[in-house]
């Protein structure tokens, strides 16, 4: 009997289609994170180029905020990038500090930075939880949550939210550290640590991980400059722009630690300093923790700016009107204009606000830092395999809510 | 050191910056929109400037003021000398202003999102279309004048030339959403599933279970089956 397939020839003779196909890779991808399309050209597994296309998650922030009173903003910043919202929320009450000339007591400046270290360190764990997990290795991803979960805890007995929590306030805080903060921050930092080390030694050195992250998705340091990345893919190209070293808000003059960068600009680059960020993290945290006051004012004292206290609110006429006119009409910010920029997870968060005077902003632009890192990604996708794109895209910790706006 | 910066612009380009500010610290320069892209080059090639770190494009709407109806502005710093500016430029609703791709390739989205938002155009902007928002979408949201709460039409089944688009489930393949073909059914003609679909191009072929299937026990029907 004949057999029912063709003879195998030779196989430089067997002619394989020239043209590149089109292969379209999202928005409903699990590895594109649920919000972005990707329209691939490939040359057989080969990408030619991509086409990112963002925006599946646009929900109008800016023009939300334009018909909010400034306190009401702090709800939408935290969605924006919701892995670490209090970076945000601080960031965001800083650049309205900075606009409106306000300097917040000592205590709440180490308060919103160990807040705000805690959120650094949940939103690595994250995306190093997550990267690792999308190649397969679904234990570190599980250990790095459990570790996130810890930091939850702390970050909720503050703040009442695990995710959300809206806890920024113009000149201050919503509250006051709780009387246990210090000690339940202590005794969750060697739990992260000891998360990262376990994981690290399951990934660091597997020869699957390495194989699929070294030397994948080289970013070059110009290139990265020109594009406009920022934060940990620009530093895993050797470049140490970290805002908080470079252009030192807060109390980061203060402390000691160390801007971790990579030089290779690859996957592995990246996904490492993101690990040593978290141990920097820890260090500043521990630093905080020491120097910050136990007693003092979280709040500053402008009742033009701070809302009074609920006591004073329910018995006094005075603080009534005030709390009334501080709800109805919002704070008056100056007008004015300022670029505020802090380091956020993925890099430089900034908020460019104008002002009219009235108690709604006129105009808030926020520069989200993975915006731009996810246009840089193409680049990083150019000239690798479709199989790259799940690790690569990964490293960039693409947030929809940040991304799209 | 911005000052500085701020400072060489003005030698430079003499009366095409028109203002400057430090307002809380932030160094701008406001520059006319003619030298907007030399202005771009000058801060990337010089080197005492050496602006190689792009950061942002974003625009602010002034529907009121008289003059130019648009802000763009520029934010670029300089990674070896740690300066960093703010440079801003007016323009008109109907005018367009030369695009910062081929001084730094992060301008790209950036521009399209002011594109996208405020509807100014870009010259020679390699790939102007919208970003955050899809083709379709009707004005342009961050001005102004677009009501927060206005609604968009409903966007119709997108024809994409020269892309072989097939439908999931054309009416003459694929599964049919109802097992039987109540039209036929009720004309006497057809109790059976509706044969027709999947035959004719193909993709189906009619098995016939029972009477006499062992399943069926027997003496049960077709019409059994399908209920």
């Amino acid at each position: 009997m004949e057999p029912w397939y063709e003879e195998e020839t030779d196989e430089s003779a067997l002619e394989l289609p020239a043209e590149p196909m089109r292969l379209n890779m999202g928005p409903s991808h699990p590895a594109m994170h649920g919000t972005i399309r990707m329209v691939l050209d490939l040359d057989g597994e080969v990408i030619i180029d991509v086409d990112i296309q963002p925006g599946f998650l646009h929900r109008g922030f800016e023009k939300s905020c334009e018909r909010a009173t400034w306190n009401q903003v702090f709800p939408y910043v935290d969605r924006l990038n919701y892995v670490s919202p209090m970076l945000n929320n601080v960031g965001f009450a800083l650049a309205v500090e900075k606009l409106a000339g306000i300097q917040v007591p000592e205590r709440c400046t180490w308060y919103r930075m160990i807040l705000g270290e805690l959120a650094r360190i949940a939103d690595h764990l994250t995306c190093n939880g997550a990267m690792a997990m999308e190649l397969g290795a679904f234990t570190p991803f599980l250990w790095m949550i459990k570790a996130r979960d810890y930091i939850w805890d702390v970050l909720e007995q503050e703040t009442g939210a695990r995710l959300t929590h809206s806890f920024g306030r113009i000149g201050g805080m919503a509250k006051p550290p709780t009387e246990h903060f210090k000690e339940h921050t202590l005794a969750v930092l060697p739990q992260v640590e000891e998360a990262i080390a376990e994981s690290e030694a399951l990934l660091l050195r597997n020869r699957i991980f390495l194989d699929r992250m070294q030397g994948v998705g080289v970013l070059k340091p110009d290139r990265a400059l020109a594009l406009g990345v920022t934060g940990p893919v620009l530093r895993s190209t050797g470049i140490d722009y970290d805002v908080r070293k470079t252009y030192p808000y807060m109390f980061y003059d203060q402390v000691d630690f160390d801007v971790p960068v990579g030089h290779d600009g690859d996957n592995y680059d990246r996904f490492v300093v993101r690990l040593e960020e978290i141990r920097q993290s820890i260090r500043i945290i521990r630093q905080c923790i020491e120097r910050m006051p136990d007693k003092g004012p979280i709040n500053v004292d402008d009742p033009r700016f701070v809302f009074p206290e609920k006591e004073a609110v329910y018995n006094t006429i005075e603080a009534t009107i005030a709390h009334f006119k501080l709800v109805m009409e919002g704070i008056k910010v100056p007008k004015g204009e300022v670029y505020s920029y802090t380091e956020g997870g993925n890099g430089e968060l900034g908020f460019y606000i104008v002002s009219d005077g009235s108690g709604t902003p006129y105009r808030i632009h926020v520069r989200p830092p993975c915006f731009l890192n996810l246009q840089a990604c193409r680049e990083m996708l150019i000239g690798y395999t479709v199989a790259d794109i799940i690790p690569t895209f990964g490293s960039i910790n693409m947030i929809g809510g940040e991304c799209d706006r | 050191m911005s000052k500085q910066v701020i400072a060489r612009l003005k030698e430079k380009f003499g009366t095409s910056v028109l203002e400057t500010s430090d307002f809380r610290g932030d160094d701008e320069a406001v520059v006319l929109k003619t030298v907007w892209l030399e202005v771009a080059k000058f801060l990337r090639d010089d080197p005492f400037c050496a602006m190689d770190h792009y950061i942002d494009i974003t625009a602010v709407d002034y529907p009121m003021r008289e003059g130019p109806r648009f802000d763009v502005l520029l934010f670029v710093r300089s990674s070896t000398r740690r300066h960093r500016v703010r440079i801003r430029t007016r323009v008109h609703e109907e005018e367009s202003l030369p695009s910062l791709v081929s001084v730094w390739p992060g301008a790209c989205w950036s521009e399209r999102e002011v594109f996208d938002m405020f509807g100014i155009r870009f010259d020679n902007h390699p790939d102007l279309r919208r970003i955050l928002l899809y083709p379709e979408f009707v004005g342009h949201p961050l001005r102004k004048d677009y009501p927060i709460e206005k609604t968009q039409p409903l966007v119709p089944y997108r024809e994409v030339p020269g892309v072989d688009k097939l439908p999931p489930f054309g009416p003459e393949m694929g599964q049919p959403w109802s097992r039987v073909d109540w039209n036929e059914r009720l004309l006497g003609r057809d109790i059976h599933v509706s044969t027709g679909i999947g035959l004719s191009s193909g993709q189906r072929a009619s098995v016939s279970i029972g009477p006499e299937h062992c399943v069926k026990e027997g003496e049960g029907n077709t019409q059994k089956l399908h209920e």
